[in-house]
């Protein structure tokens, strides 16, 4: 799918390294075509918050292993994706739009460790991933707002020294 | 109970799980996409400050799915708030409710503690350390690490990814590096 980008950024895997940036369609779509995925962020964010995923309370009792809550959750979402993707491969199912389905490889980089141990330690203490915070803020957590500036600002400042750090 | 109580009530892991695993298929079926959401973090870097910086230089437009994405996520929080919340008090583990009690946090409510995550508690140092700083581990943790729980976690696992399992191996070991050794000092301030 890369082949038929249209943009020529070359930079050191720009595109590769984020699963998000590799796949597109082909199939021009018009803008609105994207509120599909706004009702899917929304059932999504639903079940977040009635799982209590997005409870702080809940991911503290899974790093201390007080609760299987989160495991199961995780655990079973994983089992369940992977039997989609397995069908998905093994029937050679197409999106509704015809397109075959294409799942990029990731390649390993020491930026999975180092990356993943300091969002580890980032989500133990605000108790959020990414989907989670904007749960938190519909919901009401207003505070959360700064929150989610300063993951954006942290994102900001990846980008900003990526060079410079061990990948 | 009727159907619309039965779901005010929290949703156990065997129910959610499988619905967020769903997530996978239906992304990829309904437009070739592949679950994940801190790349919209990115995205809104790459919309409203590039600043010239070369990771910040794509077409964020083609992205834009994942923006509308989060954005119902958003909005799934407050029709969850508005049409499903549930009276009950939540019901955490009694060995965490001591240890919090320990470092003065009581009011066990809420998806987060107010004495922690508030406007107010933005002027204490603790509050203010893990509010703005775990934010920051947050954003910058998931793009160095090239995804999060969503897009690692769960997409790249259910994908037979090793560099995702890696990185959930990670994400889970600074986790619990931080929740047990270090928050401690932290919610102590």
């Amino acid at each position: 799918m890369q082949n038929n980008t249209k943009d020529n950024n070359t930079d050191f895997e720009v595109r590769s390294l984020d699963a998000m940036c590799v796949n597109e369609e082909n199939v021009q779509t018009p803008a609105w075509h994207n509120l599909k995925y706004l009702v899917f962020g929304l059932l999504f964010g639903i079940v977040l918050i009635k799982s209590e995923v997005v409870s702080w309370y809940r991911i503290q009792e899974m790093f201390r292993l007080q609760s299987f809550h989160m495991f199961g959750v995780i655990g079973s979402a994983v089992v369940v994706g992977a039997i989609s993707v397995f069908i998905i491969k093994k029937f050679k199912i197409k999106t509704i739009n015809g397109e075959e389905i294409l799942l990029p490889n990731k390649t390993f980089n020491k930026g999975q460790i180092y990356g993943g141990l300091l969002f580890g330690f980032g989500w133990a203490m605000t108790g959020a991933c990414p989907g989670p915070l904007f749960a938190q803020l519909g919901y009401g957590a207003a505070a959360i707002s700064v929150t989610i500036l300063m993951a954006i600002a942290g994102t900001w400042v990846y980008g900003k020294i990526r060079e410079k750090i061990p990948h | 109970m009727s159907f619309i109580e039965l779901i005010k009530q929290p949703w156990p892991w065997y129910v959610a799980g499988p619905i967020i695993g769903l997530m996978v298929p239906t992304l990829l079926i309904f437009g070739n996409k592949t679950f994940g959401i801190s790349s919209s973090l990115r995205h809104v870097c790459a919309a409203c400050m590039p600043a010239k910086i070369p990771f910040f230089q794509y077409d964020w437009k083609k992205e834009l799915w994942n923006l509308f994405f989060v954005f119902g996520i958003f909005l799934g929080g407050i029709l969850t708030a508005m049409f499903l919340k549930t009276e009950q008090p939540i019901v955490v583990d009694p060995s965490l409710v001591e240890e919090l009690s320990g470092y003065g946090i009581t009011a066990i409510d809420g998806l987060v503690p107010e004495q922690l995550f508030s406007w107010n508690s933005l002027g204490t140092t603790r509050g203010l350390i893990m509010m703005v700083f775990g934010g920051f581990l947050v954003g910058f943790g998931t793009r160095y690490a090239g995804g999060c729980t969503s897009g690692h976690a769960i997409m790249g696992l259910s994908n037979l990814q090793l560099p995702s399992l890696i990185a959930t191996i990670s994400f889970m070991a600074g986790g619990f590096i931080m929740a047990n050794l270090i928050l401690p000092f932290i919610l102590s301030l």
